[in-house]
């Protein structure tokens, strides 16, 4: 695996019985980058994450995460990996700064706490007990608590589901603060929004499979048609797609010159991220 | 993306090997963690600490001046504190802290779950030592009872009783499907087996089918072994049968607690 692969994953496979949650995934994830796996929910996003940061065991195929394998979960990986589960319980009784406190002792070069509850945005509530913060702020702390251990790699499941706005615009703040630290981040969510405000690339996850991969913005422009519309001169509107806008746009103005009748409200747009997962992800289309 | 040759995984590099937290350290500060959260507590500090010694004040109120019925309900209540500090203890906390999410959270960091499990044990032990002392201490000091005749037997019973009633507490949280439920698993066993077990009257004068239960339980030969301990003097060779018992108790719920053990929440 070269130096600059966090994370590695080939062919990877899991049953459950005879359902087959994961059915062949292959990415990888580069150092310091943001990696989004986007997809409905039930379409395997977590199981994979849970199989790279050891809870769950794979059915088939390599996964390498920091040059090691989490299956046997082991110790010298732990102390490099930062998780935020889809949803975990606190010490109730305990207050934030006591658990950061608490948490950063089971690492070897823990993060300093102060800092780590201030960069998780939860100074102000520092001395709460943890079972009378909100729900955007117990999320806040699931960050400080993954992050207090300083880890080079961090795992992220649906990190702002059920959040309100303001919420989800903090806890992409933070998201952003990792990646300026250098974080490399795994990152999943069914918020098309989300992946194209934080990843840096994006895998379209669906029934287990990859349906499509790369940068948000590239997504949806490699063998995508383009949509061209325009209104004639009476005022009525036109829409029509193509894989080759020039010829389109030389015939349509060669036309309208020709005539002397102008075409207004001319615009040519690629399919955005949105266009592409919601086609690769309605039911029948997957194929 | 299959394009990627992918090379044989690797130990980690030299560059980010690092120290690890000492496993004695890591246990202690687990032990003391939960102690400091028992205290803050209110339910659990009352249910697994006050109400055994409640109990005590009120029946030796009621037994007040007569020595046979204390000699029956010092190492009765005895008992029950052991298996209330263990067995109920640990089956609620573990179910919450499964169904909660905290134990797979705890599950995803360095911390050696050995250590772990030994600060979360060590919790309900302390709780169990602290209540067995008071109970000794109250029953000679309050009661007029004779001090324990056979020291060396008290700690044997109590050390064995721990084992016992922590594993099947442990146990039992693996079949309590929910937090919501887990009272009702936990006192669907606990009471009735204090009531037969002669945590407050002597078990031989109960009606034979009930003793007969009480026999094949882990209680009732505990509070024997105590009772011998506390009271008679008897060594612990005349205890081979309720050492017997409660070894094989023992071991079942070690088995169990150790082969159902789940970090991760029940879902559905």
């Amino acid at each position: 695996m070269p130096a600059d692969v966090a994370i590695e994953v080939e062919d990877l496979r899991k049953d459950y019985g005879s359902h087959h949650a994961v059915r062949g995934i292959s990415f990888a994830v580069r150092r310091g980058e943001v990696f989004g796996l986007l997809g409905p929910n039930g379409a395997g996003k977590t199981t994979t994450v849970e199989i790279l940061e050891g809870f769950r065991q794979r059915s088939g195929g390599t996964v390498s995460v920091l040059g090691m394998d989490p299956g046997p979960r082991p110790v010298a990986l732990r102390e490099r990996i930062g998780i935020v589960l889809q949803s975990s319980g606190l010490y109730r009784h305990l207050t934030v700064r006591e658990a950061v406190q608490h948490w950063a002792g089971f690492y070897a070069t823990p993060r300093d706490v102060g800092e780590t509850i201030a960069l998780s945005g939860l100074s102000e509530s520092a001395d709460q007990r943890t079972r009378t913060l909100s729900g955007g702020q117990q999320r806040r702390l699931d960050f400080a608590l993954a992050l207090v251990g300083d880890p080079e790699l961090v795992f992220l499941d649906e990190p702002t589901t059920g959040f309100d706005p303001a919420a989800r615009r903090q806890a992409w703040e933070t998201v952003r603060s990792l990646r300026d630290l250098g974080k490399t981040v795994l990152l999943t969510t069914h918020y098309l929004d989300e992946a194209q405000a934080l990843a840096d690339r994006v895998a379209i996850v669906k029934d287990g499979a990859i349906l499509a991969a790369g940068a948000p913005g590239e997504l949806g422009t490699t063998t995508r048609r383009y949509r061209v519309a325009w209104r004639d001169a009476d005022g009525i509107p036109h829409e029509r797609e193509t894989e080759d806008p020039t010829a389109l746009l030389h015939e349509l103005t060669g036309d309208a010159l020709a005539r002397g009748r102008p075409v207004h409200e001319l615009s040519v747009t690629q399919p955005s991220l949105e266009d592409v997962y919601l086609e690769l992800t309605a039911d029948g289309a997957a194929a | 993306m299959s394009d990627h040759v992918l090379e044989p995984v690797r130990p980690a590099r030299p560059d980010t090997a690092r120290r690890h937290v000492p496993w004695r350290a890591a246990a202690w500060r687990q032990y003391r963690l939960e102690r400091k959260m028992f205290w803050r507590n209110p339910s659990a500090a009352f249910f697994n600490f006050m109400l055994p010694l409640l109990f005590l004040a009120l029946f030796g109120a009621i037994f007040a001046e007569e020595q046979a019925n204390l000699q029956v309900i010092v190492p009765g209540i005895a008992g029950m504190a052991v298996m209330s500090t263990t067995f109920s203890a640990l089956a609620m906390n573990l179910t919450y802290l499964r169904e909660s999410g905290v134990l797979k959270r705890i599950h995803g960091t360095p911390l050696p779950t050995s250590a772990y499990l030994a600060g979360v044990a060590g919790n309900a032990v302390t709780n169990t030592a602290l209540q067995v002392g008071l109970i000794t201490a109250a029953g000679s000091l309050v009661f007029g009872l004779d001090w324990p005749g056979d020291w060396v037997a008290l700690v044997v019973f109590v050390v064995l009783g721990v084992v016992c009633f922590a594993s099947l507490g442990v146990a039992l949280s693996h079949a309590i499907p929910n937090f919501d439920s887990a009272p009702a698993y936990v006192n669907a066993v606990f009471l009735p087996v204090i009531f037969i077990s002669g945590v407050f009257y002597d078990a031989d004068d109960a009606p034979e089918f009930l003793r007969g239960i009480a026999e094949a339980l882990p209680l009732k030969h505990l509070i024997d072994g105590l009772s011998g301990a506390m009271v008679d003097g008897t060594g612990l060779a005349d205890q081979l049968p309720a050492l017997g018992v409660l070894g094989l108790w023992t071991a079942v719920g070690v088995l169990l607690a150790v082969r159902g053990f789940s970090w991760d929440a029940r879902r559905g």
